[in-house]
């Protein structure tokens, strides 16, 4: 087992893990309660790897990753609150309410996106890995994905580019087990993930992650690797989502029990035990890291629910980069008639008129939610009835 | 005749058809242990076994392309993509390969096949998670696009499709999936592309709905009605590609104006296509130009204000529809 670093970075790998199963947990509430609508994919007992994995990069280097990401931002230094703003789809979310749970980005803090088409985030890693190269900087891109997105066509295409080109990017697949409902071994032939981009070029370890200490000396010697020798390589970690897939899983494809154990395992559990039986922390500690995480979900909630709805007459905003775009013409009915690119806050008044009937629907009363909390829970009796509520 | 939804309409297709034709099977994402992301294939895995209904890895293009394999060597495999959007994945076997293969290979090859997938927007899954692609499929000669909005057509077009020896797009819609409605005994379902439902008489203006647009085009036709003393005729085309411009020709040169009604993105839309053919066969008809309502012109955003603002309502159909007939009320 590997050694336990010192105090200072124990404490803070346990607070981050804590704080991150707060704010998941408290979406899967906000979202039981309509506060967050769309899908909402939590990363409940997989917060070792991602706290593992961030937890030795560095600022300059940046992340990219899946939908199931709320953690990864706040382990890259997000502000719990904007998350929880972009869940409840407020102007201080930290896309402004436009992306939702699936799309968290944060740009200050090298956060380089969630994206919710599976393995759509190989190729962007690649290519913030050029541009690290071609300017001779020395950050790595950190690309995080799914079991299930080694079998996209990205996968193997962004292996052979990155091995091919010598890119400075670090590749870790979060192997829990499933891809929605289909497991590993009925979805991919090479079950063994880590040696699945060797042929490519691109060779691999596995890792408990499970185990916040592994997990990062398993990160550190990739990151090293592709900083200092521009070798990228796979680091496969196995860890577990506790939830289900998404919000609306029933869980037909796995047994109780497998669930149960793993969460024997749970990451921040057997860490805070370590830290205690190995003296490096009290547990006076533990509990202020327990006590923060609390607080800052509250703020973050209080937060969000004060935070306003975008106007309508963003609608438009940063579509393209241009600000002025008179001469174009614009034919949506919203512009009843063709019109030259007005500015938004000069639109006709037919204009204003038909955002503001279609955005009154959004006040409409919402139907029963199913509970996030997976299997047995509030599931039972909520029929799949609208697609938000059944599942992507 | 029997109450179902959407949703067990789509499935009993697919299970009769799989019934009567042993080449039939269901190929996509978690359409059999997980019963289908929609739970539209729910059932089929436990009657028809792995061999014919079978997950595939996240694949989209292999999982097409497999499926235009099949149908190459005589199978008819219906093809599930778990949404429209990741259909994007699929374009270059959907469009290089399903489309163009019976006709570049001079009809030796002819495509059997089915590609499902559902769209649309209003329950804010954000921009890459609420497409309507109605618009690009119709573009590509060689495929064929079925778009049901009831559950009765649903269950017909797909029997249709799976037995039509060209490959379909069958684009169905997220929120019509647990929407009810009478569905035919087997056997008595009307099996046809290419024939329009006229859902609603009216003398006054011709409103197209596509898809689940077809319903808020019929409640926009009612509050016309209602509150303007307007009597309008729905059109519902149910199927794009063959398009039943008949239907819509005849009604529009009885009110001499037209709404199209879409949920997806307004240039060259099904709206910009269909307003060109009405133009170009019944100008001489027209009181009015014909009138697009469509989905704003950006990517689908999260904020549920934001999202329903973009999406096309009531309002905005009463809205053209007025418009069409400004001057004469
Ligand atoms: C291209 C594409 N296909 C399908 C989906 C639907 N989908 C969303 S998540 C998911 C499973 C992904 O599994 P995995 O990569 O193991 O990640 P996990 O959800 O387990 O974190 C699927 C099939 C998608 N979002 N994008
Ligand atoms: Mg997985």
């Amino acid at each position: 087992m590997a050694d336990l670093p010192d105090a200072a970075t124990c404490y803070e790998l346990l607070a981050r893990m804590m704080l991150i199963r707060r704010f998941e947990e408290e979406a899967g509430r906000q979202y039981q309660r309509a506060k967050a609508g769309g899908f909402l994919h939590l990363a409940i007992g997989e917060e070792a790897t991602i706290v593992g994995t961030t937890s030795v990069m560095r600022d300059e280097d940046y992340l990219i990753g899946t939908y199931r990401t709320h953690g990864h931002a706040i382990a890259r230094g997000t502000d719990p609150r904007h998350v929880m703003a972009e869940l409840f789809g407020r102007v201080d979310g930290t896309s402004g309410g436009r992306g939702g749970s699936m799309h968290i980005f944060d740009r200050e803090h090298r956060f380089m996106g969630g994206y919710g088409i599976v393995g759509g985030n190989l190729p962007l890693a690649a290519g913030l890995a050029l541009a690290s190269d071609y300017k001779g900087e020395d950050a790595v891109t950190v690309c995080m994905f799914g079991d299930g997105a080694s079998n996209t066509g990205n996968f193997g295409e962004t292996m052979n580019l990155a091995a091919l080109w010598q890119l400075p990017v670090f590749f870790l697949v979060e192997n829990n087990l499933y891809g929605m409902g289909t497991s590993v071994e009925r979805h991919s032939a090479q079950t063994d993930l880590s040696k699945k981009a060797e042929g490519y070029g691109v060779p691999g370890e596995r890792v408990d992650g499970m185990d916040v200490v592994a997990v990062r000396e398993g990160v550190a010697e990739g990151i090293r690797a592709a900083r200092e020798e521009r070798r990228p390589t796979i680091l496969e970690a196995f860890t577990y989502r506790y939830r289900g897939h998404s919000a609306a899983d029933p869980e037909v494809y796995r047994e109780r029990e497998e669930v149960e154990e793993w969460r024997e395992k749970d990451p921040t559990e057997t860490f805070a035990r370590r830290c205690l039986d190995a003296g490096v922390l009290g547990e006076r500690e533990v509990q202020e890291a327990r006590d923060k995480a609390e607080q800052a979900v509250v703020e973050a909630v209080e937060f969000a629910d004060a935070s306003p709805e975008p106007p309508l007459d963003t609608l438009y905003e940063n579509l393209y980069a241009v600000t002025d775009t008179s001469g174009w013409y614009a034919v949506d009915e919203r512009s009843p008639h063709p019109h030259r690119g007005e500015r938004e806050d000069r639109m006709p008044d037919a204009a204003r008129e038909l955002a503001e009937a279609g955005a009154a629907y959004a006040g409409q009363p919402e139907g029963p939610r199913p509970n996030p909390a997976g299997r047995g829970d509030a599931q039972k009796g909520v029929e799949p009835e609208v697609a938000g509520e059944v599942e992507d | 005749m029997a109450t179902l939804r959407m949703r067990e309409a789509l499935r009993d297709a697919m299970a009769e058809e799989m019934r009567r034709d042993e080449t039939v099977f269901v190929i996509g994402e978690d359409v059999g242990v997980f019963q289908g992301a929609f739970k539209v294939t729910e059932g089929l895995l436990d009657e028809f076994g792995e061999r014919r209904v079978r997950d595939t890895p996240i694949s989209e293009n292999t999982i097409v392309g497999t499926g235009v394999g099949a149908a190459m060597a005589g199978l008819r495999p219906v093809v599930e993509l778990m949404t429209v959007n990741f259909s994007l994945l699929a374009l270059d076997q959907i469009v290089n390969h399903a489309a163009a293969i019976p006709y570049m290979f001079n009809g030796q090859a002819r495509l059997p096949m089915v590609i499902r997938m559902p769209g649309g927007g209003g329950h804010q899954l954000g921009p890459t998670h609420s497409h309507s692609f109605e618009a690009l499929y119709l573009q590509v000669p060689g495929l064929l696009v079925a778009c049901p909005s009831t559950p009765a057509d649903g269950k017909a077009l797909l029997k249709a499709a799976i037995r039509d020896d060209n490959p379909v797009i069958f684009i169905e819609h997220e929120s019509l999936y647990g929407s009810r409605g009478e569905v035919p005994d087997e056997g008595e379902e009307v099996l046809r592309f290419g024939e329009a439902a006229v859902r609603r008489e009216g003398g006054d203006v011709t409103i197209v709905g596509v898809l689940k647009m077809a319903q808020v085009a019929e409640a926009a036709a009612r509050a016309l009605s209602h509150e303007h003393g307007v009597e309008a005729e729905v059109i519902d085309p149910r199927t794009l590609r063959p398009l039943d411009l008949d239907t819509i020709l005849e009604s529009v040169r009885k009110t001499n104006r037209a709404v199209i009604v879409e949920e997806g993105w307004p240039h060259g839309g099904v709206g910009a296509n269909l307003a060109t053919l009405i133009t170009e066969q019944a100008f001489d008809h027209l009181d009015a130009p014909v009138q697009r309502v469509t989905g704003a012109d950006v990517h689908m955003p999260y904020s549920k204000r934001l999202e329903q603002a973009a999406i096309p309502h009531e309002e905005h159909v009463v809205k053209a529809a007025l418009a069409t007939l400004e001057g004469s009320i």
